[in-house]
Parts: structure tokens; C-alpha cells; sequence
């Protein structure tokens, strides 16, 4: 009687335990390699650095935030409004493809969803660098638009917004199209019998019904899309031109040209904040905790 | 054949069914939804074969048989999932068959239900009203109502999650009546739920039905189901419709060796007309002959039999027993207890295999296998039915 309830204790305690150590590996993971290097880089940004050549010193600089906001702004606001516009575009190409593929793939479903994620077997690098061709002054499409008269003889697309925006979205892309893809093909076909049974058509079945439930997978592709798009310096750099610099490409000039390591943590921590606050809005927008 | 949508309507009754008891007073605004002369073909896999009748209005009508047998079909064919091949729907008096679901007044209560998971309980009953922009305090007066009806009115803003398979079930048939179809379509709502809360649901679903009033078509493959619920069953098989009836006509009087085989328990026993005139034939069965009523005035002398005896209609004795009807010699093979009856496996000389229930008000003496005893029935017990080749599953 008594042995029995000692190993109960004894199970008790181990109980509790199990938990932790199942935890731990990730702890540790999120401690090295996520908590170290953010708060090495959160005293970086508040470091001074006299020169180019000088160690940084921790001093309580905030003067880098003022310099990231005032010199930067343009940028920072540029980043968000064409990861914005990459986002929309994306999401408007991508849901009919995964309603598609969801809805009336049959048995080519799985076919399809490779079709989608092909283009990742080439590198990101040189499917940009493959744009720089075909968007390029002589490429095929911009003489095709010059003879139906959409583009003057001396515009370009190559060194534009377009371009730049055009690379985003195609880039991340897949990211939009694969969690839609899987909110969608998890809505029972028969929900919609039973909208169109109560009288809905299938326009209203699908604001109804299908557009609700498949939210989740909008606000998932939507972040996967837009967080990247937002801190990406590939495709300004290779599709746009000086006024089309994103802050991507400051953080990299500041970083690994000009050697500033102060300012472009700064400018890091900004990003990553406005990341936060776009993200916490956008969640409490989409209402994502209270569905299903 | 076909009739034009406008013509007047004078042969509504003739539409139902023979054996339907109302066929001769029916008038055409007493019929729901006419079945006339269906077919649909999936590719070269017939579903329906020519199926042609009509369901009154207010009446509980089932759908009955194995699967594959076309009554989800013919159930998807009403609501407007599916369009008849050959043949019309009519609803209401108007061809429906190329009118799309969200355009016809009747609604369905589907087998897993089909509850959108994202919306309240209110907002799936008020699904159905919303989209037909009823008036918004229309919609709350209605839904509350319909709520109470299926006694749901405290979990209104319960998710569906929330609430077990018998709760899911009131939603689902809360949400298709609060639209006052002009009839409703159930596809086997009960197949889901566990004996218990089954049989439950067997007693409020026809609460439901006689406090709304509104005509219920009821599919499904449990013939004790069909049975204890419907006034009227159509029994089909293969895609065909074998009987339309009462439920005491079709367990009584069944048309066809497959509707006496698929409803209870039956005895099949193959035999020839010997004779027929009129009312009775005498046939050749088990090595004897004996008088049957006849239902059928097709039956000849010479014709292929069969006839079906219910196990509860047949009676044992050790002595010789003195009836107008049949009286065979059996042996008993095997006994099986089963609560109120004692299923009793019998076989005659010449290896026909019967089935009798035997209880307690027989007063037989203690059986085992190998007794000899005296097996007959009253004439009116037993029914003749044209020997069909027709496949239909073990009892």
C-alpha cells in the first residue's frame, strides 16, 4: 500500500518534469541561436563607433534610432508599401490557383502543387537574375507592350517599381499559393451543397462559407509573403535602380559596405518592430483566434 | 409522354403509385414532388432506372434499400444536386429538373449534417433566411422558434464543435426548416449516431414532422427504421422502385421476392401455381399443395413461385394441425434464443429451409435439434410473388 503510493509520488514528480525536458531542446535552440544574438545586436544598436576602422562601444547611443528614422525613412516606407503591393498581387494569383488545385485538381492535385513549387529548384539569385532578362529594354515583353503602344519608346520596365514589385511577387509566390492551398483543401466540398442548398448561389456560398474558412490560410500566406518581401534586398538591387532602394539594401550597404554595424542594428530593430505592430494589427484584423 | 409544364395538372393522382391507400382521392395540389419517369445515368452505371412517383404533401416518406440503390440519388435529384438523364422533377406543381439547388424550395438535412464550422448555431439556422433577405427581426423571431422546436434554444452561440452528435443533428434540421420547405430532404441523418441516441432521434424526428407539418423524404437502409417512422415507404433495388406503401402493406404484402426478403424476416419458399382462379391459387410447395391469396392477376397456371410465409405467422405443433391453409412436416435443425421469441430453424423433408419464432404462448414442449413437428399457416398469412431471379442480401 504504501510502496504504491510512493511510486505515485514518484510518478507525480517525474510528471511534472516531462514537460521541461521535452522543452529544453528548444529552449536551448531559441537561446543561442535567437535571444544571444538579438540582445548582442540590441547593444550593438546602442553602440557608438567613431570610425570605420574602430571597435564599437556600448554607450546608450540612441542618436542611431534618430538616424535610422530621418535618414531612412523613405526607405523604411518604401519597403512596406512595395511588400504591401507584392502581397495584394500575390494573394489575388495565388487563391484562384489553390481554389483550383483545392476544388478541381481531381487526381492532379498533387501534380499542380508541384508545378508551384518547382521554380524553388532553381536558385532565388538566378530566378531574379532571369527577370533582369526578361523584363531587360531588349527582352520580348517590353517590345510587345512598345507595339501595343502600353510603353513609350523610351520607357522601360527593367529599373522600375514593376520590376521590383513584379520580383517580389513572383519570389514568394509559392508562400501565398501553399497555405491557402491547405485551408482550402480542408473545407468539406459538401459545405458548399449544403450554401447552395439554403439558397446561396455559389458567389455567396463562397463569401460565406469558403472565403471565412479559408482566412487562416490568407492570413498565413499573407505574413509569409510580406515579412520577407518587406526585408528583402535582391530584388531592388537586381530589378530597380537607386530611387527603388528598399531597406533591405540599407541595412546590407550599412552592414557589409559601410562597416556602420551601430546603424544597421538600429535599423534592424525598427524593422523588426514594425514588423510586430504591422503583424499584431493584421491579426486582430482577420480576427484568426476566433475562427473555427 | 411528357407533359408541358402548363398543362393542366388533371392526372396527379394517377402519378402515386397503385398501392399507394390515397392514390384514388389524391388531387394534384396534394402531391409535393412527382417523380415522373426518372432515369439518371452515371456514364454506362445506371442509379435510377425509370423511377415514377409522388409524395404527398405532409406525409413521412421514406426511401428505402441496400446501398447503390439509387434513393440518395433520387433524394440528390429532388434537392437539385444532381439532373435527372431522362424524365422530370416536379415540385410544386413546376419542373424542376434544371433548376439549381439555391432556386428550389426544399432543403436538406445531410449525413455528417454539414454544419459551417465557423458560424454560430443561431448563424446556421439564419443561413437559409439571410439568403433570401428575409426581414432581419423575421429572421430572429423564426430562428428562435425553430430553436425551440428542436430544443436547442440555450446553445444558440455554441460553435458546432461544442455540441455532441445529437445536438448536431437538431442544428442540421433546425436549418433546413426554419426555410418552411415545401419539403424535406433527410439523407440517412441517423446513420451517424449510436443505437441509443438513434432510436431517440427516430421519436423526435416525427414530433418534429407532425408539429411543423411539413412533408419529410427520408432515406435510408435501416428497413426497421423505415418502418417504425414512415406512412409511406418506397423499397428500391438496383436502381429501380420495387414497392410504394404503407409500411404494414409492404411488410404484409410485399410486391417482390427482393421487398420480402430485405424488410424483416421472411420465408421463401419456391413453389408452381397448380391453379388459379380468382382470388386463390393453389401451389405446389414443400412437397405439398395448399391455397395462397392472390395479389398479383398476372399469375398463370404453370407459372414459377415463391411464397413468402413471416416467421411469426407460422405456427409449430407435434400433432397434425387442422387448418384450411398449409401444413408441412418438418424437422427442427437449430434453435437460437432471442429475448421475447426463440428464432427456430426448420427443414422439410424435401430440404426447404424455414424460420419460425417461436414464444412462449405456443406451448410447445421443450425443442431440440431433430424434433419432428408440424409446421402450417392460416391461408392469409401466406403471400404469392413471381419467382425473380434477383439477387437480395442474407436476412
Amino acid at each position: 500500500m504504501s510502496a504504491s503510493v510512493e511510486r505515485d509520488a514518484q510518478g507525480r514528480r517525474r510528471a511534472r518534469w516531462t514537460p521541461w525536458l521535452l522543452l529544453a531542446p528548444g529552449f536551448l535552440w531559441l537561446f543561442w541561436f535567437f535571444y544571444l544574438p538579438l540582445s548582442a545586436l540590441l547593444r550593438m544598436s546602442l553602440s557608438t563607433k567613431p570610425s570605420r576602422f574602430a571597435v564599437p562601444e556600448f554607450s546608450w547611443a540612441w542618436s542611431n534610432y534618430e538616424q535610422a528614422f530621418s535618414d531612412y525613412g523613405s526607405q523604411f516606407t518604401r519597403s512596406f508599401t512595395y511588400a504591401l503591393a507584392a502581397t495584394s498581387i500575390a494573394l489575388l494569383i495565388a487563391y484562384p490557383v489553390a481554389y483550383v488545385i483545392a476544388f478541381r485538381g481531381g487526381r492532379y492535385r498533387n501534380v499542380l502543387l508541384g508545378l508551384v513549387v518547382v521554380p524553388f529548384f532553381t536558385n532565388f539569385l538566378i530566378r531574379t537574375l532571369a527577370w533582369k532578362t526578361i523584363l531587360g529594354d531588349q527582352g520580348a515583353v517590353v517590345s510587345l507592350l512598345r507595339t501595343v503602344g502600353l510603353l513609350d519608346a523610351n520607357e522601360a520596365l527593367l529599373r522600375t517599381p514593376i520590376a521590383v514589385i513584379g520580383g517580389l511577387t513572383y519570389n514568394f509566390l509559392p508562400f501565398m499559393v501553399l497555405p491557402i492551398y491547405v485551408s482550402l483543401e480542408k473545407i468539406d466540398p459538401k459545405l458548399l451543397d449544403a450554401a447552395r442548398d439554403l439558397y446561396s448561389n455559389t458567389w455567396r456560398g463562397f463569401r460565406k462559407v469558403v472565403l471565412p474558412l479559408s482566412l487562416p490560410g490568407v492570413f498565413a500566406g499573407s505574413l509569409l509573403v510580406f515579412i520577407p518581401a518587406a526585408g528583402d534586398f535582391v530584388n531592388a538591387y537586381y530589378l530597380g535602380n537607386a530611387k527603388t532602394t528598399m531597406i533591405g539594401n540599407v541595412v546590407q550597404d550599412q552592414f557589409l559596405v559601410q562597416n556602420n554595424y551601430p546603424v544597421a542594428a538600429a535599423l534592424s530593430f525598427v524593422f523588426i518592430a514594425i514588423v510586430m505592430v504591422i503583424v499584431a494589427v493584421y491579426s486582430r484584423l482577420l480576427g484568426t483566434e476566433d475562427l473555427t | 409522354m411528357r407533359t408541358g409544364p402548363g398543362q393542366p395538372g388533371a392526372r396527379g393522382g394517377d402519378r402515386l403509385n397503385e398501392s399507394g391507400a390515397q392514390a384514388g382521392t389524391a388531387r394534384n395540389d396534394d402531391v409535393v414532388i412527382e417523380i415522373r419517369h426518372v432515369s439518371k445515368r452515371f456514364g454506362d452505371f445506371v442509379a435510377v432506372d425509370d423511377a415514377d412517383f409522388g409524395i404527398l404533401r405532409g406525409e413521412f416518406f421514406s426511401m428505402l434499400g441496400p446501398s447503390g440503390c439509387g434513393k440518395t440519388t433520387t433524394l440528390r435529384m429532388i434537392a437539385g444536386f444532381e439532373q435527372p438523364t431522362e424524365g422530370e422533377v416536379r415540385l410544386d406543381g413546376n419542373d424542376v429538373s434544371r433548376v439549381p439547388p439555391y432556386r428550389r424550395n426544399v432543403n436538406t438535412v445531410f449525413q455528417r449534417y454539414e454544419l459551417f464550422p465557423h458560424m454560430t448555431v443561431y448563424d446556421n439556422v439564419a443561413f437559409g433566411p439571410r439568403s433570401t433577405k428575409v426581414p432581419k427581426p423575421e429572421i430572429a423571431e423564426r430562428v428562435r422558434s425553430m430553436l425551440e422546436v428542436v430544443r436547442l434554444a440555450d446553445l444558440a452561440h455554441r460553435k458546432p464543435a461544442q455540441l455532441s452528435g445529437g445536438q448536431q443533428q437538431r442544428v442540421a434540421l433546425a436549418r433546413a426548416l426554419v426555410n418552411y420547405p415545401s419539403a424535406l430532404l433527410l439523407d440517412e441523418p441517423l446513420g451517424a449516431l449510436d443505437l441509443k441516441l438513434r432510436q431517440t432521434m427516430q421519436i423526435e424526428l416525427k414530433r418534429i414532422q407532425r408539429e411543423v407539418g411539413i412533408t419529410f423524404v427520408f432515406v435510408t437502409h435501416d428497413q426497421e427504421e423505415a418502418l417504425t417512422m414512415s406512412d409511406r415507404i418506397a423499397v428500391m433495388n438496383e436502381g429501380r422502385v420495387e414497392q410504394i406503401g404503407t409500411p404494414e402493406e409492404i411488410y404484409h404484402r410485399p410486391a417482390s421476392v427482393f421487398v420480402a426478403g430485405f424488410i424483416g424476416v421472411a420465408n421463401l419458399i419456391p413453389a408452381v401455381v397448380a391453379s388459379a382462379d380468382g382470388a386463390t391459387a393453389g401451389v405446389d410447395a414443400a412437397g405439398r399443395r395448399f391455397p395462397v391469396p392472390i395479389t398479383d392477376p398476372a399469375v398463370r397456371t404453370g407459372d414459377a413461385a415463391v411464397v413468402m410465409v413471416r416467421p411469426e405467422r407460422l405456427h409449430l405443433s407435434t400433432t397434425v394441425p387442422a387448418t384450411d391453409g398449409a401444413a408441412v412436416e418438418v424437422a427442427v435443425a437449430d434453435l437460437t434464443f432471442q429475448g421475447p421469441v426463440v428464432r427456430t430453424a426448420l427443414r422439410t423433408d424435401d430440404g426447404t429451409d424455414l424460420v419460425a419464432h417461436v414464444g412462449p404462448e405456443d406451448e410447445l414442449p421443450m425443442l431440440r435439434p431433430g424434433d419432428r413437428l408440424w409446421a402450417s399457416w392460416e391461408p392469409d398469412a401466406a403471400c404469392l410473388l413471381r419467382a425473380a431471379p434477383r439477387n437480395f442480401p442474407d436476412e
